[in-house]
C-alpha cells in the first residue's frame, strides 16, 4: 500500500485514533524523507504526542499504516524499536540512577556491546557537555541537561529514526541552542528526525512542518511555503496595552486576523497601504497614543493564526 | 531472553531499591521488626479437637471412659486405633490433636484398687490447641469422675459400669517444653516473607507509571520476559536473605528445635518466594499507583497469612467453609511445611503434598505473571 516506504524514513497512512469519544488522531498521511528534520507542529491537545506514541510503537492506532525505515511498526512493533528511538514528551529516564548509570541500562536493552556502549556514551556525553556531571543522579540535573540526557540514552545504539516529543518544552535558552546544534550534526549523519513542538520559532528550524490541529494535518510544506502561501499582509502594532489595540482593530473591514504576540499585536490584513492609516485612526479613536504600526514577516504563528481563522493557538 | 538485557534489568532495579529509603526499610527493617514482636501466644476458644482413640482392654469400663469423651462438645473422635506407632502417624498426618490410651489392665487396677490410670498424649506443634485440649482432657476426666461418685453413693452395691478414680497421665509430643514461639516463630518467616517479597514487587511496576519511566522503557526491544524476571531476581534474593536470617534467628536466638533437613527447607522457601514475588508483581502490572498496588498486596498476602495459613489460628479449629478457604491460600502449605520441618524433623515422604501445593502454585503465578505484563500504553 505505501509506495513511498523505500525512500521515506517514516510513511505514515491513514493514521487514526480514538480516546472514547475524542478523536485524537484522524486520518493522518505523512511522508518524510531521510535526513530530514520533521516537524509536528500544533497547539496543546492537537495530537502530536498521540502521533508521536504511535510512530514509537508504544501506543497502538485504531487505524492506519506506520513505516519506519522499511519496517511496518504496527505488525513488527519490536523490530521497529531496533530501528527508532523515541524521546516522551515527559522526562522518562531514572531520576534515581546516575547520568552513567541511566546511559548504561538504555545501551544494554538496545543490545549495545559493552564496550561500545563505554565508547559511544563517552562520545555522547562530550559532546553534550555532561561528561563531569556523569556520577549525578539524572533527578538533580536542570531541564536542559534532563533533555541532553534523554537524547543521549536515545542516541546509544546509534538508531536510524528519532522522534522527539516536544524536546525542548520547558528548556532554557541556552541549552536549547545546544540542543538543536546537536540535531544539526545528526542530520548531517543520516539521522531522520520527527520532533514536535508548540514553539513557532522552533518551528521555523525544521526543513519541513506539518501543522496539526483537531488530530488533523491542516498543512505540510517547508516553512518557507507555508509563510508565502499564507494570504494577506502582515502588520505589527506595538503599544504599551496590545490587548486595546488589539480589541480596536478586530472586526474592522479588511482585518483578517489579530494575535497578541508579547508587547505586541500582529495584524493580518487584506492590502496593507490601504488599511494602516484606518487603523491608525480606529487605534487614535480609543485612546491609545503610542501604537506604533510597522510592516512585519511572518512566523508560523501567523501562519497558523491565518489557516485557522479566528481560532488562535496560544490565546490565554 | 537475552541475558545482557535480563543482567541490565536486575541491575538497574537493585540500584533502585539500595537508593529507596522506604524499599531498603521494608528488606530490612521490617523482619527485624517482626521477628522482635514475637513470643507471644494468641489464645483462642477452640471446640471438637479430633481425638484418637486407643482403647487396650475394650471392656465396658473403658468403653465409658471413651463414651465421656465422645458425649463432650470439646472432642471429636476422629479415629479409633490399634497401635502406639499409630498416633504418631495420625498426628504427623493431623488427623488429631490428642490420642487418649486406656491401658489393658484398666478395670482390673481400677477394682483392686479404686482408680485407674488414663494417659492423654498431646500434639504440641500447635501449643495453643494442647494446652486447652490439656484442660479440655482434664475436665472430662473430672466429669467421669464425678459422675461416678454419685452413682456409687447412689446405687449401694449395684455394680456400676465404673468405679473408683480416673487418673489422667498427660503427655505432650513433638514440642516437649509446650513453648507456644516455637509453634508460631517457624510460620513467622511465612510472614515476613510474604511482606517483604509482596510489597516490593508490588511497586516495581507501578513505580515505572507512576514516576513517567514506563513509556521510555516499553519503547525499547526489552521483552516482557526480560522486564518480569529482571525485576524479580533482585526481590527474590532479598526475599532469601531475609529468610536466612529469620530462619537463623528462630534456631539461634529463640532456640526453636529444629529437626528437618535444611535442603528442603531451602527449596520449599524459594518456592514460596517465587509465589510471594508473583502476586506482588501481577498486582503491580494491573494497579498502576505505587500505593493502591502496595494495598492490595498487603490485602492479598499478609491478611491470608495471617489469618488463613495456620500461622497462630489452627486450621483444624476454623469453620468448614473457612477451612476448604485455606486450600487455596499458598501460605497454608508454607507454614505447614516450616512448622513440620522444624518441630517434627518430617522429610519430603511427610511433606509431598503441601510441597506439591506450593509447586503448583508457583508455577500458575509465575505463567500469569510472564503473561501480564503489555507493552504498549
Ligand atoms: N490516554 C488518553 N486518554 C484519553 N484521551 C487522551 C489520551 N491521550 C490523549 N488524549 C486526548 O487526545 C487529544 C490529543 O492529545 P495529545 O496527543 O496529547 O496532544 P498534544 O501532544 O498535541 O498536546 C487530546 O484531546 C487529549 O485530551
Ligand atoms: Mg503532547
Amino acid at each position: 500500500m505505501i509506495t513511498e516506504s523505500n525512500e521515506s524514513a517514516v510513511a505514515v497512512r491513514g493514521l487514526t485514533k480514538d480516546f472514547g469519544p475524542v478523536r485524537a488522531v484522524r486520518n493522518v498521511d505523512l511522508a518524510v524523507a531521510r535526513g530530514e528534520i520533521f516537524g509536528l507542529v500544533g497547539p496543546d491537545g492537537a495530537g502530536k504526542t498521540t502521533i508521536m506514541r504511535m510512530l514509537a510503537a508504544v501506543l497502538r492506532p485504531d487505524a492506519g499504516e506506520i513505516v519506519v525505515d522499511g519496517v511496518d511498526v504496527v505488525a513488527e512493533a519490536e523490530r521497529a524499536k531496533l530501528h527508532l528511538s523515541y524521546m516522551p514528551q515527559r522526562f522518562g529516564l531514572y531520576e534515581d540512577l546516575t547520568i552513567a548509570e541511566n546511559i548504561f541500562f538504555y545501551g544494554a536493552l538496545f543490545g549495545v556491546p559493552r564496550g561500545e556502549r563505554i565508547a559511544r556514551s563517552q562520545e555522547l556525553l562530550e559532546a553534550a557537555g555532561l561528561l563531569p556531571f556523569r556520577r549525578r543522579l539524572a533527578g538533580q540535573l536542570s531541564g536542559g541537561m534532563k533533555q541532553k540526557l534523554g537524547l543521549i540514552c536515545a542516541l546509544i545504539h546509534t538508531p536510524r529514526v528519532l522522534l522527539l516529543d516536544e524536546p525542548t518544552t520547558g528548556v532554557d535558552p541556552v541549552s536549547r541552542r545546544d540542543f538543536w546544534a546537536i540535531l544539526y550534526n545528526l542530520r548531517e549523519s543520516g539521522v531522520t528526525i520527527v520532533l514536535s513542538t508548540a514553539y513557532m520559532d522552533e518551528a521555523e528550524r525544521c526543513s519541513r512542518l506539518a501543522l496539526l490541529h483537531g488530530g488533523q494535518i491542516r498543512r505540510c510544506d517547508t516553512p518557507q511555503h507555508l509563510k508565502e502561501a499564507m494570504p494577506g499582509a502582515l502588520l505589527a502594532i506595538a503599544a504599551t496595552h496590545p490587548r486595546d489595540v488589539r480589541d480596536a482593530v478586530s472586526g474592522r473591514p479588511g482585518v483578517l486576523g489579530a494575535l497578541l504576540m508579547g508587547d505586541r499585536v500582529h495584524v493580518r490584513v487584506d492590502d496593507a497601504e490601504r488599511r494602516i492609516p484606518e487603523l491608525r485612526a480606529a487605534i487614535a479613536d480609543q485612546g491609545i497614543a503610542d501604537a506604533v504600526i510597522a510592516p512585519a514577516e511572518p512566523g508560523i504563528e501567523d501562519v497558523f493564526v491565518a489557516l485557522l481563522g479566528e481560532e488562535t493557538p496560544h490565546e490565554p | 531472553m537475552n541475558i545482557q538485557r535480563l543482567l541490565a534489568m536486575a541491575y538497574k532495579e537493585t540500584l533502585q531499591v539500595w537508593r529507596d529509603p522506604r524499599s531498603l526499610a521494608v528488606a530490612l527493617l521490617m523482619p527485624l521488626m517482626q521477628m522482635g514482636l514475637l513470643g507471644y501466644g494468641v489464645s483462642l476458644d477452640i471446640k471438637h479437637v479430633p481425638l484418637c482413640v486407643y482403647d487396650q482392654e475394650n471392656s465396658q469400663a473403658s468403653r465409658s471412659v471413651v463414651d465421656a469423651f465422645t458425649a463432650s462438645s470439646w472432642f471429636t473422635i476422629s479415629r479409633t486405633i490399634g497401635s502406639e506407632a499409630g498416633i504418631r502417624s495420625a498426628m504427623n498426618h493431623g488427623e488429631c490433636a490428642a490420642a487418649i490410651v486406656i491401658p489393658v489392665d484398666f478395670s482390673r487396677t481400677l477394682a483392686a484398687t479404686g482408680s485407674a490410670p488414663v494417659q492423654a498424649i498431646f500434639d504440641a506443634t500447635d501449643v495453643n490447641t494442647t494446652n486447652i485440649a490439656m484442660g479440655y482432657v482434664q475436665g472430662v476426666v473430672a466429669q467421669i469422675n464425678a459422675t461416678t461418685d454419685a452413682r456409687w453413693d447412689a446405687s449401694h452395691g449395684v455394680q456400676p459400669s465404673l468405679v473408683g478414680q480416673v487418673d489422667l497421665e498427660p503427655s505432650v509430643w513433638f514440642n516437649e517444653t509446650l513453648e507456644s514461639r516455637n509453634f508460631i516463630i517457624p510460620g513467622v518467616v511465612a510472614v515476613i516473607l510474604a511482606l517483604v517479597g509482596a510489597q516490593l514487587t508490588s511497586l516495581t511496576i507501578s513505580r515505572e507509571w507512576e514516576r513517567g519511566t514506563m513509556e521510555q522503557l516499553i519503547s525499547t526491544p526489552v521483552t516482557p520476559l526480560e522486564v518480569m524476571f529482571g525485576k524479580l531476581i533482585p526481590y527474590f534474593a532479598i526475599g532469601l536473605l531475609d529468610a536466612a536470617f529469620c530462619l537463623a534467628v528462630a534456631a539461634f536466638w529463640f532456640r526453636v528445635p529444629f529437626r528437618g533437613s535444611i535442603g528442603i527447607l531451602f527449596v520449599t522457601t524459594a518456592l514460596f518466594d517465587l509465589v510471594v514475588l508473583g502476586i506482588g508483581y501481577l498486582i503491580s502490572v494491573r494497579i498502576r499507583n505505587q500505593l493502591g498496588a502496595s494495598q492490595v498486596a498487603l490485602l492479598l498476602t499478609m491478611l491470608p497469612t495471617t489469618l488463613l495459613s495456620g500461622y497462630t489460628f489452627p486450621i483444624d479449629q476454623m469453620p468448614a467453609p473457612i477451612r476448604a478457604l485455606t486450600l487455596i491460600v499458598y501460605s497454608r502449605y508454607y507454614v505447614t511445611i516450616l512448622r513440620a520441618i522444624f518441630l517434627k524433623g518430617s522429610g519430603l515422604a511427610d511433606l509431598w503434598t503441601p510441597v506439591l501445593g506450593l509447586v503448583a502454585y508457583a508455577a500458575i503465578i509465575i505463567w500469569l505473571a510472564a503473561r501480564a505484563f503489555r507493552k504498549h500504553l
